[in-house]
């Protein structure tokens, strides 16, 4: 086995991380906001917006990423003069933006489910008491619904993170040189494909581990209620002494 | 004795009807209550006397009738699904003055005892945190579990949650308290310490309206007793009276039956 050769790989696919990352990250976080308005569309009280988020739920969940991207990258280029009279060639021109655009707007159906499954959970007693107590509308939702739904749909969500993570690698059939994009790139000149996949397959695998524990930090920490007791007199205990 | 206040009742409850679909279950409830009473609902199983007591702060919405708190009328308007509440801002600042103390506890999982007792006067009444937390803390000293302020409610036994719930009801300073039947869900050797606390709070004269199948906490405690049979009022009275002469047969079957 050709260990220089694995290694050079290794740092050279290490260059890629931060597109990975990037794209990951930046289309998690514009597709979670798009996912709460879907949602809140979902969950109104007019028809007609839960019929258009079903749609778009429907639509975007049952195509490949991959047709979207291409779709997104090489058929709204049929549209430049529009486009262009909008402002919005700039953005469309680039193949990064093709790609956050459509791991967004992916992302953003699947994350909408998993924050409606989330608020479908919470306990019908737990918002009825606070009814009760006088809570109603946004104060109803920020204080009870929503933290008791984040911390139920956390567990699923973290999976649809590590999706995302893998789902870039698809940004590299539209010119995308993150992990996936140098790893294609080098097969070509070396056509050293196991070794070259094999490692990369470890950066994705290792990327995800850290977002793994990651995630399981964040859970363990929200739900200091889900801990046994001795963990929460140990803390009182720690903060009183 | 004549007291101006009085004539204002804290609760009145007119021409009160609940129907779920076809199924009438309440029909045509009257009565008021004055301050200091300490009124227990009794009924068997489908005589609507939780649906009674959840039209009182709107967790149902009657279908006719009317609900006024301390001679203010809960305004309702017609939608699309029947009657809802008209003012969301009324409604609230109402609620504030009727808590509730549900069978099943209905803690806040995500929060600490504490916590929870202090949610809603910080949020919802805008008082002082500090003040609050002072006030919090005493009324879990009161109901017996201040080594329990940081714990959640998961790690508690059920009366302990029962009596958090009681204090966490108390903390919005109540005009009137709903007991929506607080010892049924609970094992029968922790039904004695929830009931303690509700005497405690019925001699220090709260209002209170419970829904109950303590037919000890009826007759020794409360001093008026409301029978309610298939959605209407069979029997009003003084526990005395109506305990030991009553004057409606169904009643007195109840009682037979219920030890």
């Amino acid at each position: 086995m050709d260990f220089t050769f694995l290694w050079e790989t290794f740092l050279h696919l290490l260059s890629g991380v931060p597109l990975t990352l990037n794209l990951a990250l930046v289309s998690t976080a514009l597709g979670a906001m798009l996912a709460v308005l879907l949602t809140a569309m979902r969950m109104s009280a007019l028809p007609p917006l839960g019929w258009a988020s079903q749609f778009y739920v429907f639509v975007f969940r049952g195509t490949p990423l991959l047709v979207q991207m291409f779709v997104i990258y090489y058929g709204l280029g049929q549209f430049r003069p529009v486009l262009q009279s909008w402002g919005l060639w700039a953005f469309f021109r680039e193949p990064y933006w093709c790609a956050i655009f459509a791991l967004s707007l992916n992302t953003a159906a699947y994350a909408s489910e998993i924050l409606r499954g989330g608020l479908q959970a919470v306990p019908h007693q737990q918002v009825e008491a606070a009814r009760a107590s006088g809570m109603w509308g946004f104060l109803l939702y920020r204080r009870i619904i929503l933290p008791i739904a984040m911390r139920q749909a956390l567990p699923a969500y973290g999976s649809e993170i590590i999706l995302m993570v893998k789902a870039t690698s698809l940004a590299s059939v539209i010119t995308m040189l993150e992990v996936t994009g140098l790893a294609a790139k080098l097969i070509s000149q070396s056509y050293r494909a196991v070794e070259v996949f094999v490692v990369a397959g470890i950066i994705y695998l290792a990327l995800n581990f850290a977002i793994t524990r990651l995630v399981a930090f964040i859970e363990w920490w929200m739900s200091p209620h889900l801990r046994p007791v001795q963990t929460a007199s140990s803390g009182a205990a720690l903060q009183h002494a | 004795m004549l007291e101006i206040a009085s004539t204002t009742p804290v609760v009145s409850v007119r021409n009160l009807r609940k129907s779920f679909g076809a199924l009438e279950v309440l029909k045509g409830i009257s009565f008021d209550a004055q301050g200091g009473e300490v009124i227990s609902v009794l009924g068997s199983s489908g005589s609507g006397k939780s649906t009674m007591l959840r039209c009182v702060n709107m967790l149902e919405v009657p279908t006719e009738g009317e609900i006024r708190i301390e001679g203010e009328a809960i305004r309702l308007k017609s939608g699309r699904y029947g009657r809802q509440p008209a003012d969301p801002k009324q409604l609230s600042r109402l609620c504030t003055k009727v808590a509730m103390v549900f069978q099943s506890f209905n803690l806040w999982s995500h929060m600490t005892i504490l916590e929870n007792v202090m949610e809603a006067p910080v949020h919802v009444q805008k008082r002082p945190k500090a003040e609050c937390r002072e006030e919090a803390l005493e009324l879990l000293a009161k109901v017996g579990i201040a080594d329990k302020r940081d714990y959640y409610p998961t790690h508690l036994s059920g009366g302990q949650q029962q009596r958090a719930a009681i204090a966490r009801a108390l903390a919005m300073r109540p005009k009137v308290m709903l007991f929506d039947e607080p010892t049924s869900a609970l094992d029968p050797e922790l039904v004695g310490e929830v009931l303690r606390v509700m005497r405690a709070l019925a001699d220090e004269g709260r209002t209170m309206l419970v829904v109950t199948h303590e037919m000890g906490f009826a007759r020794d405690v409360s001093n008026r007793v409301i029978f309610l049979h298939k959605g209407q009022i069979e029997e009003d009275g003084d526990p005395s009276d109506v305990f030991t002469a009553p004057r409606s047969e169904r009643f007195r079957k109840f009682i037979s039956s219920h030890g």
